[in-house]
């Protein structure tokens, strides 16, 4: 019926209903691609240049400290009776290391991003709701409670993993060792330590009486509300450290930043000269043939070392380069052929 | 008569399934000892689907009975039930949203349906109960009530008229909401019944409920009471005139009573209430065939991740480290229970891959997409006032994939606006000047003219045989206004008007005005002509023998003032010369041939004086046939054929059709786009052929195959063997000689190849079609096919409505089953329109069914052009393009979280955050694709519709077929690949950030997510040929509320989230220089191979298409309308200037 009515009137003589808006019909003419594809190349072409310099220019040490072999100095810490245990790891510069050089830990098949690993959190815990410290979500198990059955606060598997292992880095000066301070602030991302992760609010004007009824996780030396005794402003969940740990990495192959190294003698970076880094070693890898190393390395506006980025664009722009003027020849054949038929 | 009675009871009893019982005013009648009031339906009218109680459950379980929905609903169910790796949210909130949507919309239009059915069923009717007239609620009727109606109101129920208010009896209705037919239909009562209703004791027995608005058949036994006990029956016949259907309107009549016989949904417009069989298009086919597709790789990811996982497991370490210990319920549980249940999670992980948003956005397509069509202006007919009408959107891109056409000829080709040009009577022609006088008659001819009596018995014949009405003076449109009427009649005809099912008649009418006889109509069963002395004849009609297709003709039988029973008979010459005199034949037949060679309808007329004896006897084998309740057709038919025999033919007529505006030019269009037409009509070989010279479907070069009743003629041999020769010389011929034709290019240019035209009429196919004995029938047939589908044109004529069909069948069944489309304008159409992929109904003349039964409806012929080639090309290419997106867009969408799997021990961790899953094909990619399904037009409408051609580039479902499916799939999965892996050796090192910060695995999910909605994005951007405002809107506003929505998603702590896991990641990821260079590049890699291909495709695209507008050219110059021209000239001249 209704249709009929509307059938029956005149259609509406809009460009919309005539399908005729107007309209851009671009048309990718050899005009536009091959100066584009040449454009696009050269550009390209220099910053893949820029990329794979600035790259090459990021310094790297990498140290696996695993102890797998017999004769790497960590070895005896690997046998499992061995609770605490101390290793020295040393290692020369021939060159100055420029500054300012970030330390990072590195673990290899290690699953941070298995799924169930993933979500074993208790994020209202970690945004101090105390009323979660008793009763964590069903996601923790089986890292909710310790075998008396007290909630582990901060729950789950993410948190009950945290890697503990610490270093020290000595320079050896003459024989004699000299500590170079490691700078632990602002490792994590500023918005998880000043917006995301909250601690509970001290009870009686004690931090620590927040946590009370509650054990620490299993596999932790020590509880969440003293996990730096230096600085009270690194501890609970905000603890730089543990915010770093509780970002997780994509793939099973990570490093993870842990200090930098900025202040006192080495504010320029690590003079050439011989080091010592002394490890304890606690974070058990070796069960599921995990690797341990530590990395030292500086940074660039683009991050990290990575040659990937730079090649690629060099690939790609060389390729683009080398597209238009294939192209160009093709069109010129064409053009001409063209001009033949006519 | 008591036992005549029982007996007929019983034998009622006995067909119970076939008839019902229905007692006049509820009344019991005198013979029936048990009045048992049968229990029939009431009149209450339910197009309503659901109640306010059933619609939840009821609604949800039609829903869900979509394969699609089921599935998506499975999947949710899996989510909920199974601990899965994406929360049921992703996945329930786009098919609750689905869900609902649907809902409301089906929930509005019953509730439309609702309102609806209360305005019918409390409408207030008059019903007489008890001699009492009493206003009841229409839903109140019972069967065997007796209804008043007044004028202008519509019938509540299907009535048996009993009474008028006008004197003979009869009442006007017009059915334009039942058929659209607007025009006053004549109905009349049951003989003796007016006298008085209150005493009325009748039953009716008609048959049982059926849809079919044309049938009806009864009859009613009335009990007259002559003396106080003494009855006596009468019975009279029924038939479709003594029913008002309910849903007609009365007119011209002040009130009438009725008797309701069926009620409610047994009414015959409720029983055609029932939507059409629905037609599904090949790109629906196509859809599921990758659905399929789609549907294997998804179980094969899955199975193939939950066997690595295992296999994965068992290697020492891997399965529970100790920073990842299960919990004691899990470490419980079966094994193979595990192995099922991570199956289950991995099929959720994927289950993207087959979108529940391709379904609302193609359906969105369809139903959007459909009113361009019906807002073309193009469409627009000023004489009818209307647009074209669609009536079902699921077909729009099946009209860019027609590869037959079967067109109607009446009506479609030709306007079915007839002349009268000139008659034949005895043998001499006469063509129309001032004064009747015989042009260019047999030569050798002394008489002038043919006698005086003759010539009038003529122009009697063609005033009295017809079934024409006369329209009177006063009611609305004037059908035809009387040309010619110079004062000369009475005051009320001066504006007369003629109305008839079928123009021919009212030429004929109209004809015979001419030469000086005016029918002036029909009063109480007594014809009326003026004749040239401008006296009034009256004629007393007896009988009327009606038309139908089978028989081809109609008669009437008349009775004279001076008591000559009188039949005249008008048919077609095959149908009228077996049954006149022989010796008579030969002199007509000359000149209907000649008539019909120049594109003219004849007719023949004939008659026959009845004696007395002879019409007792036909009136009695009528008033037989029509009381039969069985098989009253066929009765019917065989005593028409008993009376109409040994007749004498008096002369023939010739009636001009002319075509329609642009037929030729729209044929030659279709012919250029690679479509096959083929005519099929009931029309005269000769007439039907001349049509097609004058459409340019058969041309001068054009060799002519005929397999017609007159080619098989032949003294040496039997029919079928003959036929069978012929057929195979024409295999020969037509199939075998010809140069093989590439598929797709069904006719070339080039004039090298032999165009061949192939004729069959109606009695040779049905001998093809279903062979007396089935030796070589299979052979035959085949034969007949790949003759037909070689030739450029076919022409069939002499086809019943069921031939027809049963054409478009076999067509439609054959090898690579094409797509037909069929048009048509009358009822004889129909069953081809409703048998062809899709059907087209002309809005003409010969009423609404076509356009009531077709899936689009357009006022002219001509439009079909722009339909097929501008609106069907279009609507192809963008559905065909929205599915292989659609499909490419969720395959490089979860490609990268399927590898993922193999970087994250199997364990079903999704790559993207939830918010994306769920919003990538709702928000982030939907509209850009939805606007450009809507809007895109890669060709302009205007090059198009002037190169027809191009619709060939599309034939055969091009775009959907495997190769372009594995194109896009290849492409999908080189994207998917680079997404994923780039971004892998990105993270190698995962200090992306100039403070030395790391990023997660949320941040690498992140940033493939975003390489992936602009590139998807980008490339449809490149695939978009016609920006129109709407796509720079969609496209460019898509990429910014996909960054809007995720600095804002994550910009800020929700407080609803568990989990802020996507907070600042966004922010993060943006601040960081080498994730910007790794998306630039990213994106411009994966559009590298689509740009290049588009450049490198350019030079030769750009070359062809000069070549194709040069080739066109050439043909233009080689069309055919020079060449024609002489026939055109022949056909069309009479209409220019009228010969005198």
């Amino acid at each position: 019926m209704k249709n009929e009515e509307e059938a029956s009137e005149r259609p509406d003589n809009t460009a919309f209903t005539q399908q005729q808006l107007p309209a851009w019909q671009p048309v990718l003419s050899a005009g536009i691609i091959i100066p584009g594809f040449l454009i696009i190349g050269l550009a390209f072409l220099g910053i893949g240049i820029a990329l794979f310099l600035t790259s090459q220019t990021i310094q790297v040490l990498e140290m696996d400290y695993t102890g797998v072999e017999k004769d790497s100095p960590c070895f005896r810490c690997t046998s499992p009776s061995n609770q605490t245990c101390t290793c020295e790891v040393t290692f020369s510069l021939s060159t100055l290391f420029t500054g300012p050089v970030f330390f990072y830990y590195g673990l290899s098949n290690y699953f941070q991003n298995f799924r169930k690993y993933g979500v074993s959190k208790d994020d209202y815990q970690l945004t101090g709701d105390t009323q979660y410290f008793k009763s964590p979500r069903d996601v923790c198990f089986p890292y909710a409670h310790d075998s008396k059955n007290n909630p582990i606060v901060p729950c789950g598997a993410i948190a009950s993993s945290m890697f503990n292992d610490t270093f020290e880095l000595y320079q050896i000066i003459n024989g004699t060792k000299k500590k170079v301070p490691l700078d632990g602030k602002g490792i994590s991302w500023w918005t998880d330590y000043n917006i995301k992760y909250r601690n509970p609010l001290p009870v009686n004007g004690s931090f620590a009486s927040a946590f009370d009824g509650t054990v620490k996780p299993i596999n932790w030396p020590k509880a969440a509300y003293e996990l730096d005794l230096t600085d009270p402003n690194n501890n609970g969940f905000l603890n730089q450290d543990f915010l770093v740990w509780m970002r997780r990495a994509a793939l099973p192959q990570f490093r993870k930043l842990y200090r930098r190294i900025t202040e006192g003698d080495y504010a320029t970076g690590l003079p050439a000269g011989n080091y010592s880094l002394t490890v304890y070693y606690n974070y058990p890898v070796l069960s599921f043939d995990g690797r341990k190393k530590v990395v030292f390395s500086n940074v660039s506006w683009m991050g990290g070392k990575n040659d990937f980025l730079g090649i690629a664009y060099l690939v790609v722009g060389s390729l683009c380069v080398v597209m238009s003027v294939v192209m160009l020849i093709v069109y010129a054949k064409f053009k001409f052929s063209d001009d033949d038929d006519a | 008569m008591l036992r005549r009675r029982i007996n007929r009871l019983c034998g009622g009893d006995e067909k119970r399934l076939d008839s019902r019982t229905i007692y006049v005013g509820n009344r019991p009648c005198p013979d029936t000892e048990a009045f048992i009031p049968s229990k029939f339906c009431d009149n209450r009218i339910v197009s309503s689907k659901y109640t306010v109680w059933n619609f939840l459950p009821k609604n949800l379980f039609e829903q869900f009975r979509r394969i699609a929905n089921f599935y998506f609903l499975i999947i949710f169910l899996v989510q909920v039930i199974v601990d899965t790796p994406t929360s049921p949210v992703t996945s329930g909130l786009p098919l609750f949203f689905v869900i609902t949507v649907t809902a409301i919309k089906q929930g509005y239009e019953d509730w439309l349906r609702h309102k609806a059915d209360k305005e019918v069923n409390k409408y207030l009717v008059t019903v007489l109960e008890d001699g009492r007239s009493v206003r009841k609620e229409s839903e109140k009727i019972k069967v065997g009530d007796v209804v008043e109606v007044v004028e202008d109101e519509t019938f509540p129920c299907d009535l048996i008229l009993l009474e008028s208010s006008r004197e003979d009896g009869t009442c006007f209705v017009t059915t334009a909401s039942l058929d659209g037919e607007s025009n006053h239909k004549t109905h009349y009562t049951v003989s003796d019944t007016e006298k008085d209703l209150q005493a009325l004791t009748a039953t009716i027995e008609c048959e049982q409920p059926q849809p079919d608005l044309y049938k009806f058949v009864g009859r009613m036994h009335i009990y007259q009471q002559e003396q106080e006990q003494e009855q006596e029956l009468v019975v009279r016949s029924l038939g479709p005139e003594n029913l008002l259907l309910k849903g007609a309107t009365l007119k011209n009549t002040k009130k009438i009573y009725g008797v309701s016989v069926y009620t409610g949904m047994e009414t015959k417009m409720a029983l055609n209430y029932q939507g059409k069989s629905q037609k599904r298009s090949a790109v629906e086919k196509s859809i599921n065939a990758f659905l399929l597709v789609y549907l294997c790789i998804l179980i094969s990811k899955a199975i193939v991740c939950t066997t690595l996982k295992y296999v994965w497991q068992s290697k020492a370490g891997q399965d529970e480290p100790w920073y990842n210990q299960k919990t004691q319920k899990e470490k419980d549980t079966n094994m193979y229970l595990k192995m099922f249940t991570d199956f289950l999670s991995f099929m959720v992980l994927f289950n993207f891959i087959i979108p529940v948003s391709m379904y609302v956005t193609v359906e969105m397509q369809k139903f959007l997409g459909s009113f361009f069509i019906t807002w073309d202006k193009d469409f627009f007919d000023p004489e009818i006032e209307e647009g074209a009408l669609v009536n079902t959107s699921d077909l729009n891109e099946e009209l860019g994939q027609v590869e037959y056409v079967f067109t109607d000829k009446t009506g479609t080709l030709t306007q079915n606006n007839m002349e009268f040009i000139e008659c034949c009577i005895d043998g001499f022609q006469y063509r129309y000047r001032d004064t009747l006088s015989e042009v260019d008659g047999p030569v050798n001819n002394q008489q002038q003219n043919a006698g005086q009596e003759k010539e009038e018995l003529f122009l009697r014949a063609l005033c009295l045989c017809h079934t024409v009405q006369v329209k009177e003076a006063g009611s609305e449109v004037l059908v035809d206004e009387v040309d010619g009427m110079d004062g000369l009649l009475p005051q009320p005809e001066q504006e007369t008007g003629f109305i008839a099912s079928s123009p021919d008649e009212i030429a004929l009418v109209k004809g015979a005005m001419k030469y000086g006889f005016t029918f002036l109509g029909l009063e109480s069963k007594c014809m009326k002509i003026k004749n040239r002395q401008n006296d009034i004849e009256e004629y007393k009609l007896l009988h009327v023998l009606n038309f139908d297709p089978v028989r081809r003709r109609m008669s009437v039988i008349v009775q004279n003032n001076s008591g000559e029973t009188l039949l005249f008979c008008k048919g077609a010459d095959s149908s009228i010369f077996p049954r006149v005199r022989p010796e008579e034949v030969d002199r007509i037949r000359m000149h209907v041939e000649r008539n019909a060679t120049d594109g003219y309808r004849t007719l023949c007329v004939a008659y026959k004086k009845l004696s007395a004896e002879e019409y007792a006897m036909a009136d009695a084998g009528l008033m037989e046939a029509r009381l039969a309740l069985q098989d009253r057709e066929e009765r019917l038919i065989s005593v028409y054929n008993q009376v109409e025999t040994g007749m004498s033919l008096i002369g023939a007529t010739a009636v001009e059709d002319r075509l329609q505006e642009e037929a030729a030019e729209t044929m030659e269009a279709l012919q250029g786009a690679g479509m096959k037409v083929w005519v099929l009509t009931g029309d005269k070989m000769e007439t039907a052929k001349s049509t097609c010279y004058a459409c340019r479907l058969f041309q001068r070069g054009t060799e002519l195959l005929e397999l017609t009743v007159r080619t098989l003629k032949d003294e040496d041999k039997k029919r079928d063997v003959k036929l069978k020769e012929l057929l195979q010389e024409y295999y020969k011929k037509a199939v075998l000689d010809a140069p093989p034709v590439r598929p797709g290019v069904t006719r070339s240019w080039s004039t090298a190849n032999q165009d061949y035209g192939f004729i069959v009429d109606g009695a040779t196919l049905s001998l093809v079609m279903n062979p007396p004995c089935d030796d070589d029938a299979s052979q035959n047939k085949s034969f007949f096919l790949q003759i037909c589908q070689s030739c450029t044109a076919v022409l069939c004529c002499r086809m019943a409505p069921l031939q027809k069909a049963q054409i478009v069948k076999m067509v439609k069944n054959s090898k690579g089953s094409p797509i037909t489309l069929s048009i048509g304008d009358g009822a004889n159409d129909v069953s081809m329109i409703l048998e062809a992929h899709v059907g087209i109904g002309i809005k003409g003349k010969e009423g609404r069914q076509a356009v009531r039964n077709s899936d689009y409806a357009i006022p002219k012929l001509k439009h079909l052009k722009k339909l097929l080639l501008a609106h069907g090309h279009l609507y192809y290419v963008r559905i065909a393009h929205l599915v292989q997106y659609f499909f490419y867009k969720n395959l490089c969408f979860i490609l990268p979280q399927f590898l993922y799997q193999f970087f994250c021990g199997y364990s079903q961790q999704p790559l993207y955050d939830a918010a994306y899953l769920t919003m990538y094909n709702i928000c982030f990619t939907s509209m850009p694709i939805l606007a450009y399904s809507l809007l895109e037009q890669h060709i302009s409408i205007e090059i198009l519709l002037h190169n027809a051609a191009l619709y060939r580039e599309i034939a055969n479902n091009a775009m959907l077929r495997w190769r372009p499916f594995l194109y896009w799939t290849l492409l999908g999965i080189f994207q998917g690949l680079m997404f994923f892996f780039g971004v892998r050796f990105l993270f190698s090192n995962p200090a992306l950030q100039d403070n030395g910060q790391v990023f997660g695995n949320w941040s690498y999910g992140t940033i493939v997510f975003t390489v992936l909605v602009f590139t998807v994005t980008l490339k449809l951007a490149l695939d978009t040929r016609h920006w129109t405002w709407i796509n720079h809107f969609v496209i460019w506003g898509s990429l910014a509320f996909y960054v809007f929505f995720s600095f804002f998603w994550g910009g800020i702590i929700w407080p609803f989230l568990k989990q802020q896991r996507l907070y600042f990641v966004f922010a993060n990821m943006l601040s960081s220089v080498s994730a910007w260079l790794v998306i630039i590049i990213l994106i411009l890699l994966s559009l590298l191979p689509e740009i290049l291909l588009v450049v490198l495709r350019k030079p030769r695209g750009h070359h062809s298409q000069q070549k194709k507008q040069s080739q066109s050219n050439v043909g233009g110059n080689q069309s055919p309308e020079s060449s024609t021209r002489p026939l055109l000239m022949r056909t069309f001249s009479d209409e220019s200037s009228p010969v005198v």
